[in-house]
């Protein structure tokens, strides 16, 4: 040990020199510092992938119509006169898509907040593997920067949809070459990053911390890293194959006897053939579907966190919480071609895939369940970070139980593809999932800061947020009941869209209701960095490990190793004088 | 280490760099068919539920029931949740005097809820769900009913419906053959069941007569979607996918596209005309007789 050692008492840290510019605030393989970056870049993917919606939503409300002020922008091949094409139109869907999921979401849930918090929640100096997280998030850099960039080659950004189903993708142009490039670095992104997450969360846990004793967002972060790491490999895979079949000439996705545009379909020379359209939707799907639970479970937790420390009192049903998470992982591997009940499924097969998405959402209804019974007994408070907790608990409600129809193949005949759909899967992950961002962020932000984000505008957020995007979504189920069929460029090509146009107006309105409404929030969380008000270390009264270290956590996170001596919720229990128990005081303070 | 990593990055840059312009740009806006476009009058209801259902097969009523029954339970389910909801954010609300109280409550009847609920779902599943769907698959009319066989062709974008004709023998077909313009359904003219084949762009079938199309694609995954029949089948090439309905009113309806296929995917509609039986003889004579210019739009 050198003579320098005893000046850090984080025991293994070994830089004893000034970290630069450069490896302080750009490559750190400090978890915080990739924390913020996932979480900033994320921030501006979601910001950016709602932007594209945005512009669908005029041409859906006024179809053919030039957009005003920033139609001209776009340029003549995607927008002559400024209106839009429907190639453009198809390009900003399948990119609203992709870049909402993957660059958006899953890095800010997981690559952001699980990097940040989770380690400090555990009693850990750092991840397991610094240096690996921080390559993950230079990979996902670079795959952001390709899916970006396939907005400027020729033929546009890809348009197939996220789903990018084959045929359709493999003849698409350039743009689709670039979203499958993009994928693989996205994917081998998040297979580093979980292996690094499930490592770290079974080795650093402090002393006294075991299993049972773990946030529930340590855990649902756990069970997430194995979704990630199971899941995605197939679709890594599915990718690379779809990417030969676009260059190299290879079949794997097309079948015999193709004749696109009146000529049967040559590739390098020969006539394509022999593969199956089929085999991507089941590679694709693998994925997708465990995909949906990693968006949610770590918003979940999330949530969890913030209704335990404002309740005062430890959540409901924690071990139930933790057993439905488990189940719920191990089930969404075998869910997935609910998603493919209408290509020509047989009863076999259909039955099974019906049963097991009933059987799923069992525990989902658990886990909602035991954040709601939570409430009983409470004391409340409704601070910005809890207003968002709690409308993610009917919102979600909304979306799982729409789920219902669409998990039984022969009321889905009606519903798949249609409006329905988009609002089924949009309540769970925008007034769910982005929601429990939003509430994280406002909870997290003293901890990253020092300073507490303004609480004015953080409940005008909410509350224009809350409004406007119920305006978006609920319609949506109402005309897609009717058959209103999603990624139309224009609803009104059928004559049984016409009684719906109302609504889709409605929808249009107040998504961009919703996008200023976000205005609060981005003015809230870059002036609140200097200008919000000053807070102590634990400023929500909380229990657990993060709020020990100082805010923001030096390098290494706390400034003695600390040891758990109770579970993570010990709110109003009997002992301590206040309501609360942390987790790391071995007795209560006189 | 620095170094390393400029090097990797560089690399892997520059791998995708040159995989990228490899890929083929595919001129297919300007070759692909156009709907023909559709002038007569649309029925059925139309609003902010299910259609009108026209359908007189046993699936497309148990689906609505099935539908209708969901969403009762779900609004039921959140309707009594949301009450206790609300009455805890009310009640339990932070004030001066107030505690929180960390005693567990038993709460027995959310596991009696839960057990209900998972009852709930699997009378459903077997009673209902499953059964249904196996109707869908394998209650396929048989030769005693009389059905009419039509073949569903997708392409980009437009629906060809191809009928047997009075020989009740569809023609011979091959991908070799396809003129998207004349002929459609790659009808080899040397067969002679080929001959009285009917090919065009608008689905007539007579009412009150069980129908089988099989479904399938010639370039892309498109969607064989009626909404007033709830018939939905994916079109997918490769396969040959047979689905089964009964019309049970006459009219003029819609059929779409559901699924993704390409720049006009919205717009890839067919007129759908359900006859008497005696009008849709007289439209099969019409149409059989001696070979002329396929002709799209004609009714």
């Amino acid at each position: 040990m050198s003579a320098e050692h005893h000046h850090h008492e984080h025991s293994d840290h070994h830089e004893h020199h000034e970290l630069g510019f450069w490896r302080k605030y750009v490559f750190s393989i400090d978890h915080k510092v990739i924390g913020i970056q996932y979480a900033v870049t994320a921030l501006f993917f979601l910001l950016f992938g709602f932007c594209l919606m945005m512009m669908m939503r005029w041409q859906f409300a006024y179809p053919l119509q030039p957009m005003p002020f920033i139609g001209t922008w776009f340029g003549e091949t995607f927008m002559p006169g400024g209106v839009m094409t429907p190639d453009f139109f198809n390009s900003l869907g399948a990119m609203h898509g992709t870049i909402m999921v993957f660059l958006g979401v899953v890095p800010l849930v997981v690559g952001g907040f699980g990097n940040y918090v989770m380690p400090l929640q555990i009693g850990a100096p750092d991840m397991s593997f610094p240096k690996l997280n921080m390559m993950s998030y230079w990979v996902f850099f670079v795959g952001g920067v390709i899916m970006l960039a396939s907005f400027f080659v020729r033929g546009g950004a890809a348009s197939s949809g996220w789903t990018s189903y084959a045929p359709l993708s493999v003849i698409a142009p350039t743009g689709q070459t670039y979203w499958l490039i993009g994928m693989v670095f996205l994917i081998t992104s998040s297979l580093l990053g979980s292996m690094n997450f499930i490592v770290t969360i079974v080795q650093l846990r402090a002393k006294g911390l075991t299993m049972f004793r773990l946030p529930f967002f340590v855990w649902a972060q756990f069970v997430t890293a194995f979704l990630l790491l199971l899941a995605f490999p197939p679709l890594e895979a599915a990718g690379v194959l779809q990417l030969m079949d676009r260059v190299a000439g290879t079949s794997f996705f097309l079948p015999e006897g193709l004749v696109v545009s009146g000529q049967q379909l040559v590739q390098k020379r020969e006539i394509t053939g022999g593969g199956s359209p089929l085999l991507w939707q089941h590679l694709f799907w693998f994925l997708a579907h465990p995909e949906v639970y990693v968006l949610i479970l770590p918003a979940m937790g999330i949530v969890a966190e913030v209704i335990a420390n404002n309740t005062r009192k430890p959540l409901w049903g924690y071990r139930a919480m933790v057993y439905a998470t488990i189940f719920l992982g191990f089930m969404s591997f075998i869910v997935w071609a609910h998603h493919m009940f209408m290509t020509g499924m047989g009863t076999r097969l259909a039955a099974f895939f019906a049963t097991t998405t009933m059987i799923i959402s069992i525990p989902s209804v658990v886990i909602l369940t035991a954040l709601v019974i939570s409430l009983y007994n409470a004391s409340i408070r409704f601070n910005v970070p809890m207003l968002f907790a709690l409308a993610f608990l009917p919102m979600f409600a909304i979306g799982g139980l729409t789920g219902l129809p669409l998990g039984l193949p022969v009321s889905d005949i009606h519903l798949h593809d249609t409006f329905y759909v988009i609002a089924h899967f949009h309540y769970v992950v925008a007034p769910g999932t982005i929601f429990a961002i939003f509430a994280g962020i406002y909870h997290w932000y003293p901890k990253v800061t020092g300073r507490m984000m303004n609480s004015f505008l953080g409940k005008l957020h909410f509350w224009v947020s809350f409004i406007s995007i119920n305006g978006v979504f609920m319609p949506m189920f109402f005309a897609g009941m009717n058959g209103m069929l999603r990624r139309g460029y224009d609803p009104t090509a059928y004559a049984y869209n016409a009684p719906n146009m109302g609504l889709v107006k409605m929808m249009s309105w107040s998504a961009w209701l919703l996008g200023l409404a976000q205005l609060p929030f981005i003015i809230n969380f870059f002036w609140s960095i200097k200008g919000g008000r000053r807070v102590s270390q634990n400023p929500w009264d909380a229990t657990t490990l993060e709020w020990t270290a100082p805010s923001p956590p030096p390098h290494g996170n706390f400034l003695t190793e600390p040891v758990v001596y109770r579970g993570p919720y010990e709110y109003s229990v009997p002992g301590p004088k206040t309501d609360f128990f942390p987790q790391h005081l071995a007795k209560a303070e006189a | 280490m620095k170094s390393r990593v400029a090097w990797v990055s560089a690399a892997m840059l520059f791998a995708w760099w040159c995989a990228a312009p490899l890929a083929p740009v595919f001129a297919q806006a300007a070759a692909t068919a156009t709907a023909p476009k559709i002038t007569a009058k649309i029925d059925g209801e139309y609003g902010y539920w299910l259609p009108s259902n026209i359908a007189k097969q046993s699936y497309a009523h148990q689906g609505d029931y099935l539908n209708n029954l969901l969403h009762w339970f779900m609004a039921i389910l959140f309707v009594a949740w949301g009450i206790f909801f609300v009455y805890c954010l009310i009640r339990f609300r932070s004030r001066p005097g107030h505690r929180a109280n960390s005693q567990l409550p038993h709460a027995k009847i959310s596991k009696y809820a839960e057990v209900g609920v998972a009852i709930f779902e699997g009378v459903l599943l077997i009673g209902l769900a499953i059964p249904a769907w196996a109707a869908v698959k394998n209650d396929i009319p048989t030769a005693d009913r009389n059905p009419l066989r039509v073949r569903v062709i997708g392409e980009q974008f437009q629906w060809t419906f191809h009928y047997s004709g009075a020989d009740g023998v569809f023609g011979k077909t091959a991908a070799a053959k396809v003129d998207t313009a004349t002929n459609p359904a790659g009808l080899d003219k040397a067969d002679p069941h080929a001959a009285d084949d009917i090919v065009v762009g608008e689905f007539h079938i007579p009412v009150d007569r069980p129908i089988i199309c099989d479904i399938s694609s010639k370039d892309v995954i498109h969607s064989f979607f009626v909404p007033v029949l709830r018939v939905k089948q994916d079109a997918v090439p490769g396969m040959r996918i047979p689905i089964w309905f009964e019309a049970g009113r006459t009219g003029n309806y819609e059929v779409a596209c559901a699924q993704l296929c390409g720049n006009n995917h919205y717009s890839m509609r067919a007129l759908m005309v359900i006859q008497t039986a005696a009008e849709f003889e007289e439209w099969l004579k019409v149409k059989s007789a001696p070979p002329e210019e396929f002709d799209e739009d004609e009714l």
